[in-house]
């Protein structure tokens, strides 16, 4: 793979919830620093989400949730990337995170986690330096 | 358009340029007023074209309605929560409901999971609000209902509840949200496609004004608008387009304007510059009111009065030292009350991080209080009328509305506006400049970019969720299914099928459908079977 490889990342609205102003500025900033964006709207199932990822053959997942069912929404992801076989896909997790449940989410797969109020230079940093290295080493 | 930026040299600010794009300057003088004709442009209170206020007495007759939103859970808890907010002096009810109803899911439908009575009262069907409305004045007290979609199913609850309770139908006063367009915008509680849910809402604003006629059936939202990114003038502009788009709907059917117009009330939000959100509040009440004369011919004075929640936005407030939020929720009052508003709503300094305690939705509470009582904001009307600054702001206000406005109507009106992704394109890149703005310290904001305290993390914290409350309501709604007569529910849902098919107004099957036990998923599966559902846009 090489250095100047676009990468594909699908934005992804799980649930019920609304509140869609994160994930569409998010959606922004992506395309600004050279992602390709694609954003999944809103009132999407875990199904939904991994059918479209794997249509779309993405680099990421990234899911934006506000509703505190952060930890449900992305142990039912990876399960079902691994039975997809797209367990190669880099998922992050967006919006209101407790930082207690951090490292919980990692722990379930997360390669990376954004709590409200993260800056832009760390969702920068981790899309430009550590995503090129997690897609490499597949 | 991104932010209130300054520009400044050293600690002196060579310039402050507003959301909105205006260039504030450093004194204003007569001669930036010269051009406004008082008896033309602003007018006394409670007359046109009503820049000072909508009543000749504003506050003096009445104060501001107070309505703090609510309802947590249970149906029983929303009842007791209503309670204890009229022991303490509210005036006006609001009630928020679950994200399933707001969906048009019933409590069991397996979408619903982990979201029953999560951020709002669950409602399946008419026994939920005959227990939440249980022992309320519904003749003397009026409620907001949160709710759009399938407000035109609330509505025909309410209506229900009230019979059943034994309130005259014209006594009773709702304000359903019931403005789908914003949702399309912003907060993203939609269902059927754009013209069919504009169908629905011309239903419910035909219904009410013969048969509910102190209901308002439609509160247009600038506010979700303005809290998904736009700016004020968009806010007002997007708002407008959303209000012409209904009020063109209803006149196709023959209703005359003045029979309607005078109900539509508007949600408007408050965050940001201080006089700039007073001029938008003023240059709004008088481009509306001539909208309506000039555009409609509207006659009846009612009619062009424009009516507002004006509420402190929670988009102003910040995670980071919350208590701080207090201080920023007492000036967005001031604001309120200075803006000559009917009715105000703040945002408790805590929702940056949680569903509002009680406490601090109390202290919202008497925050207005404090305002009416004891720094007398009621005692003169538009205490800032006739000063320089705020007048030719208010007329900047409502020139850029105006071009804003025919910036909506150039790409096909606001239904089209929303089904191709315009406005909700417009609005997101906005969002995305302000938070550029926020992260790079040109729009200011204490506590954030500027002031940083170091403080211990306030750890986020999510509102308890009960499993237990999916229990006691799926119950609850498994005893009706029990006891109901499935046969009239059938028949009633058959009839709502029919009358949504021949394009008939579907509000009466809706009263009758309720009063059968019918369950909200019940109803909206018909609307969807017979109108399909909205497919977003794609904006990117």
């Amino acid at each position: 793979m090489s250095e100047k490889k676009r990468f594909r990342v699908l934005v992804a609205k799980p649930g019920l919830d609304g509140h869609d102003r994160g994930a569409k500025v998010i959606s922004y900033l992506l395309k600004d620093i050279g992602m390709d964006v694609i954003y999944t709207g809103l009132h999407k199932s875990v199904e939904e989400i991994v059918s479209a990822a794997v249509q779309e053959d993405v680099d990421v997942i990234g899911l934006s949730i506000l509703t505190g069912a952060h930890i449900p929404i992305t142990e039912k992801l990876m399960k079902q990337l691994n039975d997809a076989g797209a367990e190669g896909i880099v998922v992050t997790v967006g919006g209101v995170i407790p930082s207690r449940d951090v490292a919980k989410l990692k722990a379930l797969g997360a390669k990376a986690v954004f709590p409200g109020g993260t800056s832009f230079e760390e969702i920068e940093s981790f899309f430009k330096e550590g995503l090129p290295g997690l897609r490499q080493a597949l | 358009m991104s932010g209130a930026k300054y520009i400044k040299e050293g600690e002196k600010i060579k310039e402050a340029i507003l959301e909105s794009g205006i260039k504030v300057k450093t004194i204003y003088t007569p001669e930036d007023v010269a051009h406004i004709d008082y008896d033309r442009d602003i007018g006394n209170s409670g007359e046109f074209p009503f820049t000072r206020g909508i009543h000749p007495e504003m506050f003096r007759n009445r104060p501001w309605t107070t309505r703090q939103y609510s309802g947590f859970g249970s149906p029983q808890e929303t009842n007791e929560r209503f309670k204890y907010l009229i022991e303490h002096g509210q005036t006006g009810l609001n009630v928020a409901f679950d994200l399933p109803t707001q969906m048009g899911l019933d409590s069991d439908d397996p979408q619903a999971e982990g979201e029953v009575g999560r951020v709002g009262m669950a409602v399946d069907t008419l026994r939920d609000f005959e227990t939440a409305f249980e022992g309320i004045k519904m003749d003397s007290i009026g409620s907001g209902l949160t709710i759009n979609a399938v407000a035109s199913i609330m509505l025909a609850m309410y209506q229900a509840v009230a019979e059943k309770y034994g309130f005259p139908l014209d006594r009773i006063s709702a304000t359903p949200q019931n403005d789908i367009l914003k949702e399309m915008v912003g907060r993203g509680m939609w269902i059927f496609p754009v013209e069919p849910s504009i169908k629905l809402i011309g239903d419910t604003i035909e219904y009410s004004s013969k048969w509910m006629p102190r209901t308002y059936p439609v509160s247009i939202c600038g506010y979700h608008i303005r809290e998904s990114g736009a700016s004020p003038v968009q806010e007002i502009s997007y708002a407008f387009e959303i209000a012409i788009s209904y009020i063109d709907h209803v006149l196709e059917r023959g209703l005359n304007i003045d029979d309607f117009v005078g109900r539509l009330s508007f949600n408007l939000d408050i965050y940001g510059n201080l006089f700039e959100q007073i001029a938008k509040f003023r240059a709004a009440r008088r481009l509306w009111a001539k909208i309506i004369k000039d555009r409609y011919g509207a006659e009846k004075q009612r009619s062009l009065q424009f009516r507002m929640l004006a509420g402190g936005g929670g988009a102003g407030l910040t995670k980071q030292q919350p208590e701080n939020n207090i201080v920023r929720g007492a000036y967005y009052a001031l604001i309120s009350a200075l803006s000559g508003t009917q009715t105000m709503a703040l945002c408790s300094y805590d929702e940056a991080y949680t569903i509002p305690t009680p406490k601090a939705a109390l202290i919202s509470l008497m925050t207005s209080h404090i305002l009416q009582e004891e720094m007398g904001l009621r005692d003169t009307v538009d205490p800032l009328g006739g000063s320089y600054y705020v007048e030719s702001l208010t007329d900047q206000m409502e020139k850029l509305i105006i071009e804003e406005m025919h910036k909506v109507e150039e790409v096909g009106g606001m239904a089209e506006a929303v089904a191709s992704g315009y406005v909700q394109r417009e609005v997101a890149k906005l969002a995305y400049q302000q938070e550029k703005s926020i992260q790079d310290g040109t729009l200011p904001k204490v506590g954030v970019n500027k002031y940083v305290v170091e403080e211990e993390e306030k750890e986020v914290e999510l509102h308890e969720y009960d499993p237990r409350a999916l229990d006691e309501q799926v119950e609850r709604l498994n005893e009706v299914r029990r006891t109901r007569d499935s046969r009239a529910v059938e028949r009633t849902l058959k009839d709502l099928e029919t009358a949504a098919k021949a394009g008939d107004n579907v509000m009466p099957y809706l009263v009758e459908a309720v009063k059968a036990y019918a369950t909200v998923g019940e109803m909206t599966s018909v609307f969807k079977e017979v109108y399909g559902v909205y497919n977003e846009p794609s904006i990117f």
